[in-house]
């Protein structure tokens, strides 16, 4: 398969660049939502926009009323969000929670799944437990009561988790916190008793909860996958969610570089533009460079990943660790080369370097994911 | 799809009947790269057999025309070949810059008669090719080069001296810039080929930092190049004095060449070699490491992109001097990893163990990557002007 988008995948971008960059676009969904204290930190308005553009059910498979499509496509989606930095629950939702999903039984796909693709519910997925990324480390406990389990712990960064209608959890059914084996995974709905959110706002003005699980009590038809063998579910998920998040970053690391270009074009001082400058050119030109991998590592791992690829995992943390860097670079230097307007809020490369800072720990930061490389590859 | 999937097993199939196993071991000195021409002669009767099998196969250029010594592969197949040759650890049969650029340039540029002549010569591996590019003036501003070709009717006499000349001491033909007009920059240079048996040909081998002499200066002393080879075979390739044009064409295979995106790329993370190498890794020096493979492997899908996208003529135009730039830089910091992890061993310079302080002298030649074919600082140049489309001369 040839590792770029095929024609199909050409006009999925051109739609969703469309989409986004009109009815997503910064000051009418970032900066809106932010100036109004949200609670949500987006809006469901577009998120049902989404739901008719078929976006919020692209992974879902035909059969349960999706578009059965796969991580290229999420990504497509994925990126146009990035540069516009819309906030929107698609990653968590229709990338994480749907993964999950696509394990779970038929009860409890007809249960989540038609709110997912009408734009109707949003989801979220609790796997941190800590301000670090570490899901090889599971505490949470789900013991077996009655029928069903009972839920306790505490999780961090859920992202939209106050506004979901069902949160995936990573439980430990059997063994010690680090064992791999012996983890559930469990569809917990929003009005679970039981269930506490300290809402916080993050540094991008989206909003992500710590979830307290007091006791939790679930029917054994919460369960996503097998009781014990959750880990394979996990995995998924986590490399939806790496994959994903990547492509988000590539979405930013390439608005913040394009916008900080056109800057270089505009700019004038000592009577030139400022991108005549050498010194500049050559970091714009290095900036570029490092973009443009950090995209083909992403499309590699997308490809991968939806052709069920034994190296899928490997490059999706490849993916997420150069996006990291890529991505990083692009806003510092944008910021940097903005000058003084670029410390002002009304200028809108800080907000790029705000969501990167987000997206750059969301399922794994670029330390996590180079020492999981490492790891995998032996060493 | 299905005509591939049996393009593939054949192709396993063929590999498995004329890839000798010693043909599958890495390449470990000078001596394992079969380089072809008048005066080449084989390591080994494996080496022989490998070259022979592919060169009748049409598998030393895969991709070209049957009529000139190619297979006439499909970007596809050709794509399947080099995963099933990688997948095996398949050398390549027979490397050489008649392969790598001037075949390229002859494709796009040359006349019916140069092709079949010249392209067949270079398939077979019967011609070694050198580059005349830079001279000790004219470095990354190559435009200025001043190797003149006095123009003598049916022939030239050309007089001047060109530097960093690959292998030229062991070549057997040269594809060289010469000017041909004096008043006019960009268009007064010719692309010319010639024999470097010619009378007034002498070369003189460069001693490099890493202790060999892979380039060479080359000097033309009235050196006489007739304007054609036959009919329909002229000397020059496009027309005269519009040499620079196949130049740049051909700077851009180059940096292909170099930045290691012709299929080369390497796809393995090398930190394991290294601690099977050195045993335990010094923490930092781990997380270097990591870092570092992650950048090779994001690389390695940024190669096959390019590659991909090269062929349906998707990348831009000026892609390659990015992916020079990438690659050569990873190189220089693979090198530079594997002399820290091999430790005060790999600082050895003529030792048995260390094959002749190959690592060194290699961790040494890299530093040219960055240089040759164009800089680093040229290649940032080149992008920010036409991709990024800065401002500026």
């Amino acid at each position: 398969m040839p590792l770029y988008h095929n024609e199909d995948q050409a006009m999925l971008a051109e739609t969703a660049a469309q989409f986004m960059g009109e009815e997503g676009a910064i000051g009418k969904q970032l900066r809106h939502w932010r100036d109004r204290e949200c609670k949500d930190g987006f809006g469901h308005a577009l998120w049902k926009q989404m739901a008719e553009m078929g976006f919020t059910g692209l992974l879902v498979p035909e059969a349960d009323g999706g578009l059965g499509m796969g991580h290229v496509e999420a990504g497509i989606v994925l990126e146009e969000i990035g540069r516009n930095l819309t906030p929107s629950p698609f990653l968590t939702s229709s990338v994480m929670a749907a993964s999950a999903l696509a394990h779970a039984s038929d009860e409890a796909r007809g249960r989540w799944l038609p709110g997912l693709v009408s734009g109707d519910s949003v989801f979220a997925v609790a796997i941190d437990e800590g301000a670090k990324h570490r899901p090889e480390r599971i505490a949470t406990r789900a013991e077996r009561s009655g029928n069903g389990f009972r839920l306790t712990g505490k999780k961090d960064f859920v992202v939209h988790g106050a506004s979901a209608d069902m949160i995936v959890v990573a439980a430990r059914t059997a063994g010690a916190d680090s064992d791999e084996d012996g983890v559930t995974l469990f569809a917990v709905p929003r009005d679970a008793a039981g269930l506490g959110h300290n809402s916080v706002r993050l540094v991008d003005s989206s909003m992500a909860s710590q979830l307290t699980l007091d006791g939790v009590e679930l029917d054994g038809d919460a369960v996503i996958g097998e009781v014990d063998g959750g880990r394979a579910v996990l995995d998924k998920v986590l490399d939806a969610g790496r994959v994903g998040a990547a492509a988000e970053g590539v979405g930013v690391a390439r608005g913040a570089m394009d916008m900080t270009v056109d800057y270089l074009k505009q700019r004038k001082q000592f009577g030139k533009l400022i991108g005549e400058f050498q010194s500049l050119q050559h970091r714009a030109a290095h900036l570029y460079s490092e973009v443009e991998i950090a995209r083909a590592a992403t499309i590699k791992a997308q490809q991968l990943l939806d052709g069920g690829s034994e190296h899928a995992s490997l490059m999706a943390s490849v993916a997420k660790a150069k996006v990291g860097k890529a991505a990083g670079l692009s806003v510092k230097e944008g910021v940097q080369m903005h000058g003084g307007i670029g410390m002002t809020d009304e200028y809108d490369i800080g907000l790029y370097m705000k969501r990167d800072r987000a997206l750059a720990e969301f399922m794994g930061d670029v330390y996590y994911h180079a020492d999981r490389v490492a790891r995998l590859s032996g060493y | 799809m299905a005509d591939l999937d049996a393009f593939r097993s054949e192709t396993r199939a063929w590999l498995e009947a004329n890839c000798p196993p010693e043909m599958r071991e890495p390449v470990q000195s000078e001596e394992d790269v079969y380089w072809g021409g008048r005066r080449a002669t084989f390591k080994s009767d494996a080496q022989k057999a490998w070259f022979e099998a592919c060169r009748d196969k049409g598998y030393t250029v895969p991709s070209w025309p049957k009529e000139y010594g190619g297979a006439g592969l499909s970007p596809a197949e050709a794509k399947v070949l080099r995963e099933e040759m990688a997948r095996i650890s398949a050398r390549p049969p027979l490397s050489s810059f008649g392969i790598w650029m001037l075949g390229p340039a002859l494709l796009h540029f040359g006349t019916e008669g140069q092709k079949k002549h010249f392209l067949n010569q270079i398939a077979r591996g019967e011609i070694r090719w050198c580059q005349g590019y830079s001279e000790p003036g004219s470095g990354s501003d190559l435009v200025s080069l001043q190797t003149f070709g006095d123009d003598q009717g049916d022939h030239w006499v050309v007089n001047g001296q060109k530097i960093w000349t690959s292998y030229a001491d062991k070549a057997d033909w040269i594809f060289c810039l010469v000017r041909t007009d004096k008043a006019n920059k960009y268009q007064g240079i010719t692309f010319m080929l010639f024999d470097m048996e010619s009378a007034g040909v002498s070369t003189k081998p460069i001693l490099l930092i890493s202790g060999n002499s892979p380039f060479c200066e080359t000097f033309f002393d009235d050196v006489k190049v007739p304007k054609s080879y036959g009919e329909g075979i002229p000397a020059q390739v496009g027309e005269v004095n519009r040499g620079w044009d196949v130049a740049k064409y051909l700077l851009g295979h180059e940096r292909e060449m170099i930045s290691g995106a012709d299929g080369g790329a390497r796809t393995s993370a090398i930190g394991a070699a290294m601690k099977r190498a050195s045993g335990e890794l010094d923490p930092l020096l781990r997380a270097e490491l990591a870092m570092f493979d992650v950048d090779a492997l994001a690389y390695a899908a940024m190669g096959e992109k390019f590659l991909d996208e090269i062929k349906v003529g998707k990348a831009h135009p000026a892609q390659p001097n990015m992916m020079k730039y990438a690659g050569t830089e990873l190189n220089k910091r693979r090198h530079e990893m594997f002399m820290a992890a091999g430790g005060s061993t790999a600082l050895e310079w003529d030792s048995e163990e260390t094959r002749g302080g190959a690592r060194a002298r290699e961790w040494l030649r890299t530093k040219a990557n960055s240089i040759e074919g164009g800089t680093s600082e040229v290649m940032l140049n080149v992008v920010a002007k036409r991709i990024l489309d800065l401002p500026g001369a």
